[in-house]
């Protein structure tokens, strides 16, 4: 039951991200949130897997992290126009 | 569950939370960036501590406890490099804002001067915000 609580403070978390990614108002504001977004559902993920008791879903946990920051740096070399 | 993992769970959600709070509501990129790179790097990685010692294999460990380090590592230098970012395209500042030391550099710079475009808002370097 506390699990379930927890889901939706991370739900909640992922809805008020999103309503700032609709917002902007720069790319960099939505790319932030997205991150931000991108972390709640990370933190649902291993929640999940305890709620369902799925060691499983642990990997993708792990893959998620890397992904993030990956693609924070991208976005970041695309919102900064750096030429390189 | 233990106690501990539904501690750690706990603080490890609601700083998740709090992180999109301050995304939402805070009034420039800068501030965003800071309120979502600190909570979310924290959070997650207490959040993945707590189901690392309810889940308590050694397997559990080993993926979470990778997951945490990493998770420490890079968040910061992706809250880095997107406020960076942010900053050379010229996003706007807070009205509020009462310092901008990068603006005399980017101003300055024999290169980056043609290259950077800093915010519009000139708050001065180093103002005293008691003046």
């Amino acid at each position: 039951m506390p699990l379930d609580l927890m889901l939706g403070a991370l739900g909640a978390a992922f809805a008020l991200a999103m309503i700032r990614v609709r917002r902007g108002p720069t790319i960099a504001d939505r790319a932030i949130a997205g991150d931000v977004a991108l972390y709640g559902v990370i933190g649902a993920v291993a929640l999940l897997a305890l709620r369902q008791d799925a060691p499983q879903f642990l990997d993708v946990v792990l893959v998620a992290t890397l992904l993030g920051f990956l693609a924070s740096v991208a976005l970041s070399l695309l919102i900064g126009r750096e030429r390189r | 569950m233990s106690p501990v993992a539904l501690a750690l769970v706990g603080l490890g959600s609601a700083l998740i939370l709090l992180a999109a709070v301050g995304v939402l509501r805070f009034p420039d990129v800068l501030t965003r960036a800071n309120a979502a790179s600190k909570a979310t790097g924290l959070g997650l990685a207490v959040l993945l501590l707590g189901v690392a010692v309810e889940v308590g294999t050694p397997r559990g460990w080993t993926v979470l406890g990778l997951a945490v380090v990493l998770q420490l590592v890079t968040t910061p230098v992706a809250g880095h490099v997107l406020a960076r970012a942010a900053y050379r395209s010229g996003a706007p500042l807070w009205e509020g804002t009462r310092s901008d030391d990068l603006r005399t550099f980017y101003r300055t710079h024999p290169r980056l001067r043609d290259e950077v475009r800093p915010p519009d808002h000139d708050p001065g370097p180093g103002a005293d915000p008691t003046a």
